[in-house]
This record gives structure tokens, sequence and C-alpha cells, in this order.
């Protein structure tokens, strides 16, 4: 076994084997049976808003989305903060796979906001300070995983991304407050459902999109930390062969 | 001090780095030939993008001023790490003995001294070149100081992130433009009331800075050991 | 900092310790399981075609590069446990100069001898032995020769009164002259207490100034014999 020559693995870093398990399988088909019910409930037995009107169903995944990114963003600092606090390996990975994960919902939150935008101000895009604030989530998560995919030791790599993630939280309060009074201190923020109560069938289909979407998140990093941790697997084979191969380079000479 | 021996270890690293630096500047006055024209020549191409005659250069006159501090700092900070990863200093450097955080809060002063220096002449230059009638002096300074503070605590954190790799000068704008947007907007804001004569819009920017230079300077202090370990 | 007190450690145990000791760059293992033991004051020879890991040994020594499997003992310091403790106490003389080409030779020497928290007397004193006193001292680094680089890091090194002393390479660019000062400078600092671990090609040279000769292939030590100089029994 290679994990003793691989060096910062700790002992009680035990990983997956394979991409799928019994349970992340059980888990995919809860997923896609609550991915139905969200469908039925959000497009079809749900009413349009009376202001709205039928884009008022963009909610039920944009709301969920953007609320999943900043959890992504959140586990990733978390996970950075473990790995340089204990080295683990094991948590690298996971906030390397919610770094990813909260990009992509990010992109969704900014591609269904912008889609939510155009029927509802007329334009894809205002300055408005949730939509800037996940903008700029965007580009700071873009900055953590350039940081992480760099074509350079694992270690080097790891340890200047989880530097960078863990300053992920402290930047999004940042930014958020700033964006927040950028706005305010201007005009009023744009996006606003306060003026609608939303109750009865509207409130289930939301609570059904936060429960599917959130199931979608879990189901993914769960996968994107099997495979990263599969890749570092495989990165780490064959070590004992280099060795091997390293060592008889001397005795040839 | 003497009760806290690593304090005073630290502040003394921190003033030999720094002050190793600015006579490194002084000496090779890459500073005084490059980054303060190309300082300059950013308030100039600004005036010929935006027509000076119809009063949009006097309005935008904050953000173009910080814009250009940005873009000229990030210059400064990129040369500030160049120098660091000549033949063998980084490993010089770790062999040194000296405090991994007195080195950053060196570099961090260094890079701060040469931003201020940057800030006057610009504002100057922008005092003559658009034309702008300085008051509020109180909340300019404080903005200066704190954005100032700001940007070289961030900057020096995320220049060691991109240093030592081949893709550096690219990675470091990518990582530490969006980090610094709050104080973008921030000292831009804060002129803004300044010049505007509404200085308590302003404070709470100032605020706002601090915080953010408070979470970096910690944040560079324990984290600049793990980062010059490995590259 | 308090000041390292050779009389601590037990003079018999030996400077460096290593066993079955395995370095990587990348997923390339340039120390395929080393074995290698010095003793206090031994000037050691390290011998071996290009790419046999000279070079990683020498910074894996100095705490640079990590030793990822194996036994790793340096100056009582196991590097698998805390690579950066052992630092400020070696001196490592690497292929880059270590120094900032805008400063003056001067100005490099004090900040390195300063930044090492050794007195500034003997960042001049270095600087003299060095033959880089008078005028060039006050010529920036970025002017000088090749040669000149090299006494100056050697100065830089001399400063610091390291331990052990890593050099890889320390005669390659220099004239007579400075190859018979580095020479000197090795006796000098085994005789003070210092232990010299060297890489080099001048073997002619190196192996009358040597105790010991390691051979290096393939990331591992082949052998280990004491040297034609008899005087230098083990």
């Amino acid at each position: 076994m290679t994990t003793e020559t691989v060096g910062s693995v700790e002992a009680s870093d035990s990983g997956p084997t394979s991409t799928g398990s019994r349970t992340t399988m059980i888990l995919g088909i809860i997923t896609l049976i609550s991915l139905g019910v969200l469908v039925l409930f959000g497009l079809i037995l749900s009413p349009a808003d009376a202001n709205q009107g039928e884009a008022v169903r963009i909610m039920y995944v944009h709301v969920p989305s953007a609320t999943l990114s900043y959890v992504g963003c959140f586990l990733t600092a978390i996970g950075s903060v473990v790995y340089l606090w204990r080295k683990s390996r094991w948590w690298e990975l996971v906030a390397y796979a919610g770094a990813e994960v909260a990009a992509l919902f990010t992109a969704l939150t900014l591609a269904t906001g912008m889609l939510w935008g155009r029927p509802t101000w007329g334009v894809f895009w205002v300055w408005d300070a949730r939509l800037t604030s996940e903008a700029m989530l965007m580009l700071l998560l873009l900055g953590y995983l350039a940081v992480r995919r760099l074509a350079a030791d694992y270690e080097v790599r790891a340890k200047r991304a989880a530097i960078v993630g863990l300053l992920l939280v402290p930047n999004v309060f940042i930014v958020r407050q700033s964006v927040q009074w950028w706005r305010t201190l201007h005009q009023t923020p744009t996006l606003s459902l306060s003026g609608a109560e939303i109750q009865g069938l509207m409130l289930f289909s939301l609570f059904t999109g936060f429960v599917s979407i959130t199931l979608v998140f879990i189901w993914m990093v769960i996968h994107r930390f099997r495979v990263a941790w599969l890749e570092e697997q495989v990165d780490a084979e064959g070590l004992d062969t280099a060795i091997a191969e390293r060592r008889a380079e001397g005795l040839v000479s | 001090m003497n009760s806290c021996p690593a304090v005073t270890i630290m502040l003394s690293d921190a003033w030999l780095i720094a002050r190793k630096d600015l006579k490194l500047e002084i000496r090779s006055r890459v500073a005084l030939n490059q980054v303060i024209p190309f300082a300059l020549l950013v308030l100039v191409l600004f005036a010929f993008a935006l027509d000076p005659d119809r009063g949009l250069l006097e309005k935008a006159t904050p953000g173009l001023y910080w814009i250009a501090v940005l873009f000229s700092g990030l210059l400064a900070m990129q040369r500030s790490f160049a120098v660091e990863a000549a033949d063998g200093v980084t490993d010089a450097l770790r062999l040194s003995g000296l405090t991994p955080s007195g080195i950053y809060l060196g570099k961090t002063l260094s890079v701060a001294v040469q931003l201020l220096v940057l800030e006057v002449l610009l504002g100057v230059g922008v005092a003559v070149l658009y034309g702008t009638s300085i008051t509020g002096w109180l909340l300019l300074l404080a903005t200066i100081v704190v954005a100032t503070a700001a940007i070289s605590t961030a900057g020096t954190l995320f220049g060691v992130v991109a240093a030592g790799l081949r893709v550096r000068e690219t990675l470091l704008p990518l990582l530490l433009l969006p980090v610094l947007a709050p104080v973008l907007i921030g000292s831009t804001r804060a002129f803004e009331a300044a010049l505007s004569g509404t200085p308590s819009e302003g404070w709470p920017w100032v605020g706002l800075m601090s915080v953010f230079a408070a979470v970096y300077v910690v944040a560079g202090i324990f984290g600049f050991g793990p980062l010059m370990e490995e590259s | 900092m308090e000041p390292d007190d050779p009389t601590f450690r037990s003079v018999t145990a030996p400077v460096v310790h290593l066993r079955g000791a395995v370095a990587l760059l990348g997923r390339f293992p340039a120390l395929a399981g080393v074995d290698l033991d010095v003793d206090r004051r031994r000037i050691v020879l390290l011998r071996g075609a290009n790419g046999a890991g000279k070079t990683t040994l020498l910074r894996a020594l100095a705490g640079l590069v990590p030793i990822t499997s194996g036994e790793a003992i340096v100056l009582g310091v196991d590097l698998r446990v805390d690579r950066r403790a052992v630092r400020h106490r070696v001196g490592l003389l690497a292929h880059g100069t270590g120094l900032y080409d805008e400063l003056t030779v001067a100005d490099n020497v004090r900040f390195w001898t300063r930044a090492a928290r050794a007195d500034s007397a003997d960042a001049d004193a270095a600087m003299a032995r060095l033959g880089l006193d008078g005028r060039l001292s006050d010529v920036a680094v970025g002017r000088l020769s090749t040669g000149q680089r090299r006494r100056t890091s050697l100065a830089c090194l001399l400063a610091r009164r390291p331990e052990l002393w890593l050099l890889d390479e320390p005669h390659a660019g220099l004239d007579k002259e400075g190859r018979d000062i580095v020479d000197d400078l090795v006796r000098d600092a085994a005789a003070a207490g210092a232990t010299i671990i060297l890489s080099s090609h001048e073997l002619d040279r190196s192996i009358e100034l040597a105790d010991e000769i390691v051979t290096l292939g393939g990331g591992v030590a082949l052998d280990e014999f004491v040297s034609g100089g008899d005087d230098h029994a083990q």
C-alpha cells in the first residue's frame, strides 16, 4: 500500500473505492423522484403569479440554487480550514468538490436570474445587489478553482487553494455588504418579492424546489468528491514502481 | 514588548524586509521609470475615453482615480514578488530564519509605502488634469489610509499565492481584483462623499475597508507560513 | 531567538541520519531510499552522474524538499516531523545565487546576515574573507561576474555560521584563487566544529578535501567508503 509514502494522508482518511455505492444509488433515485415532484408542482399544479405571470416558476429553481451556491462556498471554506489545520486530504477534496459544485450552482443562479429578469424587468441584467453579489461569488469561486487546478504539485495546489478557500467566506460577507450599501445608497433593491406574499401551493412548490435542488447538490458533491479522490489515488498509484525504476538507474551507471 | 518576544521578532523581521524592499525599489527605479508613468498614462487615457468637456470626467473622477491606483498598484505588487522569485531567493528566504509573518508584514509595508507615493502623485495628477477641487480632507486622508492598507494586505497575501508559478502574471489579477471589489466601491463612494461635501456618507465605507484590512492582516500573518512552504 | 549550544546535543550523535529516505519531485522519486550517516566535523563528498539526486539530497537535508518516507534526522531534528526547525542552522550554497541583483554586495550580505540574526560584524568579516571588501562591496550584484556572485553567496553562508554546510558544486564558476578559498573555508569550518557535505565534479580537488565519499546513483547511495587519503581512517 502506498499510503505511507504519500505522506500527508492520515491513517484515518479512508476514502471511496468507486464512484458509486448502494446508498448513493438510493439517494440518486430519491433525487430523481423529487425532481419529478418539483416539475409536477412547479410547472403544473402551482398557479401563475398575479404580477409576474408564468415567469414566477423560475423562482422554484433560482432561489434554492442561490442558497446552495452559498452553502457550497461555506463547505469549501470549512474543508480548507480543516485541511490547513489537520492536513487532511479528505477535507481538501471536500473543499474542492464543494467549490466546483458551488460554481455550477452559481452559474445556474445567474442564468435563471437573467431569464427571470428579462420578462420581469425587460432586461437580462440589472445591477441589483443580490445579483451582483452572486456574480462576484462566481468570480471568487473561479479564482479558487484556477488555483486548485494549477499545473503544479498536489501540495502546492492544495495549500494555496486552501488559503483562497478559507478567505471565501469573509470575502463573500464583505462583498455582499458593500454591494448592498452601494445599491441602497442610490436606489432601492430592484428585485423584491416582499410585495407578493408567497403562500399556498406556491410556497409548497418552493419548498419542493429546496428539497430536490438540495438533493441534487448533495449527490453532485459526493460524486465529485469520489472522482477527485480516485484521481488522487491514481496519481499516488505506481509510486512503488517509480521508485524501483529510479533505483535501477543507479545500478546501470 | 519584552513580554512577547515572538511579536518583537516578527516586527523586526518586517522592518528588515520592508527596508530591503524599499532600498531595492529606490535602486532599481522600476517604480519611478515605469509604474508612475503608467499611472499617469491611465489618467490621460481616461480623459481620451471620456470627453472632458461634457462633465463625465468630473463625475467619474473618484472611480477613475481608484481604478488607476488599482491597476498601477497591481504592477507594484507583481514586482514585489518578482524580486523574491529571482535565482534561488525563495529558497534563501525559507532558509533565512525570518518568520513568515514578519516577511508578510514587511512586504505589505513596502507595498503600502509605494501605493501611498502613487496615490499622492495620482491625486496631484487628478487635481491638475481633471480640475478637481479638493474638499473633505479628513475623509480623503482616512480613505487613502484604509484603502491602502486593504489593497496592500490583500495584494501581498494573494501575491504569494500566485508567486513562483509560471502563470503568476495572469493569476494575480484574477484572484485579487474580485476580492478588492468592495475596496474599489468603498474608496470611490467615500471620495465622492468627500468631494460632494457630504462626508457623513463616506465614513461607513472607511469602517468597512478597515474590517477588510483587519481580516487580511490576520489571514496573512497566519497564512503566509504554509504558503511560503511549497512552490 | 536562543543561541544554539553545540554542547547541548550529544557529540557522538550523527549530524545526518537517513534510512530509506524517499523524496518526490512531483511524482518523480528523486531520492529513492537513501541511507546516509554523517558525523560531526566530517567533510563528505557526494558524487554521481547528472540526475543522480545530489542536488535533491542537499535540498532535502536543508529541509526544503520533504522526505515522504523513511527516517531523516538532521542536527537532531526529525525532518518528517518539522523540517522548518533545521533551516536556520544549515547553510545551503545552491545553483541559484540567492541574491538580489539590484542591491550591492554589501547590502546583500548584510541583509542575509541580519535575517539569520547574526552579528553584522560577521558580514564584514565574511566579505573580507571572500575578497569582496573594498571597491567590490558597493557594486550591484547584477553587475558582477558569475564567480564574484558565487563568492557573495558564500559570504552570506559564512556569515550565518551554519552548523551544517551543504555546498552544491561550490567550485563551479570560480577561478583558482576562489577554489582555494572554498577549500580553506571548508577546512576551517570543519575544524571549528561544523559538518560539510558537498557535491562536486572537481573530483581531484574534492577527494583531497573530503573525509568520506558517497556515490549517488538512481536516487540511492550506492556505496560509502573511506577516501584515498589514508590519514582519514574511519
